[in-house]
């Protein structure tokens, strides 16, 4: 019999602290998929966020620098300034990129910085235990919205994918899932394009990540998966949001 | 070496960039933007180097983290409420021990305050400014050779001990146009730290991190950092005395004031009265040693600074009771003159019955 | 008559799954097409109820518990 499926090398074999059925898990072992199979270990340096993967350096085996919250857009610009030939990826939340984070990753975009963005958005800060994000849904029950997410006190969640895909600087941004076998498999598909848009120096991309957070939603995992379907991705419609390369293709 | 007629602001630019300032990276608040505009034009063009000017004094901190995390000399710059908003960034490189080369040259505060020159932001630098213990090394330059003097040396200091590094100037010394020579050429190739990330190429992977579940861990990390520091103390503090050999009464001042402490002095002993300058030139870590060895002979003491008296606990605690001090502070961006301060000097000369 | 295709040979996998790292979060129990995984009525050491893999033939190697594992605790061999 041969093996169908192998261990990432580049993904550390620490066993993951994340929740059962946590997404960060899933999405942790796609991008070292990726990038063993791009051959980028020995150029990457990844910036992790403050949050439930702010211990992301014990999972990959890539050189990475911590992040203050929210600033890994700028600091993953000073790298990559600073040492053009890396491969640059922030791996960050939802509060770290949609909430204090805000500017610095527009800004970066707008700036078309050769940087590759992982955007985890589960609708909640996870780490903290649950309270509302940028992205928590209408409705949604978080520590801090005990009455559901209300519009008019707490405004809208939040869609980054959109925002950012209309800033010239950007070159790839997508929207994918890791709640299914067909979306995990387009997930990888989407990082893996992602980084190849840095290696071909196009620009700014970005890859968000709707991930299942079963302990601060309160439901099982396999509930969560199924609910990332039933619920999130009405609000966060999965897709390509920009792609230069499509447009540019006649070219 | 030729003498050049440069403002203070530009002359910093031009001596960062001879140090091998790889990255710059600045927003504009007045009164630096000479320096921001400067790194904008020179820096930028240069093969292999980095200007950026960010989107806020936030953004421009994590930047210098980011190229620092790569092995940079990196370098940003500010003024009072811009170096407000980079105390986060300024905890996170002195906790991930990475060197940076900070500029701030202060304006009144606080608040929006004013854009004339101020040095009420010597607590913010000198007691580390963000939050956890930590320190930056601290220079106070008084003139624009100075300035060109001290820039270049903040960076080699950052390296040696891993370290951010403030320059503590002022929106006079900024602004104002004195000669000034650059003793060191630019390196053709920006130099690159040893040690810093750049990819996991034969070798494990590296981690730049502080935060740890383990308080045990952090403590060791905070005893370590202090162990630096009084290393640092043992071999950077430095100072300048000016006439204090038979001195009766000591101005301390440092920065814009001591040059106008300067001026009231030389004012005082063409009128006979012995009065001196001792002026630290390293603000973190402060000359206590000397102060205290001055102690010993000379028993008056007089701090003069552009502000509601920050320095003057520095010069207290060193002095530990072993002499009198007074203090003479001028705040929100006022600029006394020589005269005035010369004034203030001799009344208290005179009530103390000095000769 | 047209010629009949041959007899395609089922094809055979097997898994592997690791009883310290699964934390018996039930995805790929839910997931597999076959329903050769089960979960186990005992706790591993962390205190969870692993998934089991039931070993009998009908498992054909198709990963797909393998790609949703968030644990990488499965692997997977295929004839």
């Amino acid at each position: 019999m041969k093996t169908i499926y192998m261990h990432p090398k580049s993904l550390k074999k620490t066993p993951f602290h994340y929740c059962p059925g946590c997404g960060h898990s899933v999405a942790h072992r796609l991008v070292c998929e990726v990038i063993d199979e791009m051959g980028l270990q020995e150029r990457t340096i990844g910036i992790p966020p403050p949050g439930c993967s702010v211990f992301a350096y014990n999972y990959f085996d890539v050189d990475m620098a911590e992040s203050a919250h929210g600033r890994g857009a700028a600091v993953a610009t000073g790298i990559k300034r600073a040492y053009p030939a890396s491969v640059v990826f922030t791996y960050q939340g939802d509060g770290d990129l949609a909430g204090i984070g805000t500017a610095e990753t527009i800004h970066a975009a707008n700036r078309g910085e050769n940087v590759t963005t992982i955007f985890i958005n589960n609708a909640v800060y996870g780490m903290t235990g649950g309270q509302m994000a940028p992205t928590t849904l209408r409705g949604m029950k978080t520590t801090t919205t005990p009455y559901g997410r209300d519009h008019i006190l707490e405004g809208h969640p939040i869609r980054m994918s959109e925002i950012l895909a209309m800033l010239d600087g950007v070159a790839y941004i997508e929207r994918v899932a890791v709640n299914s076998p067909a979306n995990i498999r387009k997930a990888k598909k989407a990082i893996a394009k992602a980084f190849q848009v840095q290696l071909d120096g196009r620009g700014f991309s970005m890859v968000e990540i709707l991930s299942p957070c079963p302990t601060n939603w309160k439901m099982t995992p396999v509930k969560s998966w199924q609910w990332v379907d039933e619920e999130m991705t009405r609000v966060f419609p999965l897709g390509v949001y920009k792609d230069i390369a499509e447009k540019n293709g006649a070219d | 070496m030729t003498k050049v007629l440069m403002d203070g602001n530009s002359a910093i630019g031009e001596a960062a960039i001879r140090a091998g300032c790889q990255c710059y990276f600045g927003y504009p608040i007045t009164p630096q933007n000479e320096l921001t505009e400067y790194m904008a034009t020179h820096l930028s063009r240069r093969k292999g180097c980095a200007f950026v000017q960010a989107e806020s004094e936030i953004a421009a901190i994590n930047m210098v983290y980011g190229a620092s995390v790569a092995g940079a000399r990196a370098m940003t710059s500010s003024s009072s409420p811009g170096i407000s908003l980079k105390q986060e960034g300024i905890s996170y490189l002195a906790a991930c021990e990475l060197p940076a080369v900070i500029v701030n040259m202060q304006r009144g505060g606080p608040g929006l305050g004013s854009i004339s020159a101020a040095q009420s932001d010597y607590f913010q630098a000198t007691r580390g400014g963000g939050h956890g213990d930590y320190r930056t090394i601290v220079l106070g330059p008084s003139s624009v050779q100075e300035l060109a003097d001290l820039t270049m040396r903040a960076f080699d200091l950052a390296d040696r001990y891993k370290i951010p590094v403030v320059i503590l100037g002022d929106g006079v010394l900024g602004q104002m146009k004195e000669p000034v020579e650059f003793k060191r050429e630019a390196p053709s190739v920006p130099p690159i730290r040893e040690g810093a990330l750049r990819g996991a190429k034969g070798r494990p992977s590296k981690i730049i991190k502080t935060f740890t579940s383990n308080p045990s861990e952090l403590e060791e990390i905070n005893w370590s950092l202090f162990r630096r520091y009084a290393l640092i103390k043992k071999e950077e503090t430095a100072c300048e005395t000016f006439q204090t050999g038979d001195a009766r009464l000591v101005v301390v001042a440092f920065g814009i004031a001591a040059r106008i402490a300067r001026g009231a002095i030389k004012n005082l002993r063409s009128e006979g009265l012995k009065v001196g300058l001792m002026r630290p030139v390293t603000l973190w870590p402060f000359p206590d040693e000397p102060l205290k060895e001055m102690s010993k002979t000379i028993k008056q003491y007089f701090v003069f600074e552009m502000n509601m008296g920050q320095m003057v606990e520095d010069v207290q605690l060193a002095l530990a009771g072993q002499g009198e001090l007074a203090f003479y502070g001028r705040p929100g961006g006022v600029i006394p003159n020589p005269s005035e301060v010369a004034r203030v000097i001799s009344r208290l000369y005179y009530q103390k019955g000095l000769k | 008559m047209p010629d009949k295709q041959p007899a395609l040979k089922p094809v055979k996998g097997k898994i592997v799954i690791s009883d310290e790292l699964c934390k018996g979060c039930g995805l790929c129990i839910h997931f597999c097409p076959k329903k050769v995984i089960v979960q186990s009525d005992k706790l591993n050491a962390a205190g969870y109820q692993s998934a089991e893999f039931k070993d009998n033939g009908e498992c054909t190697g198709c990963a797909i518990c393998a790609i949703v594992c968030p644990e990488v605790a499965i692997e997977v061999y295929r004839d």
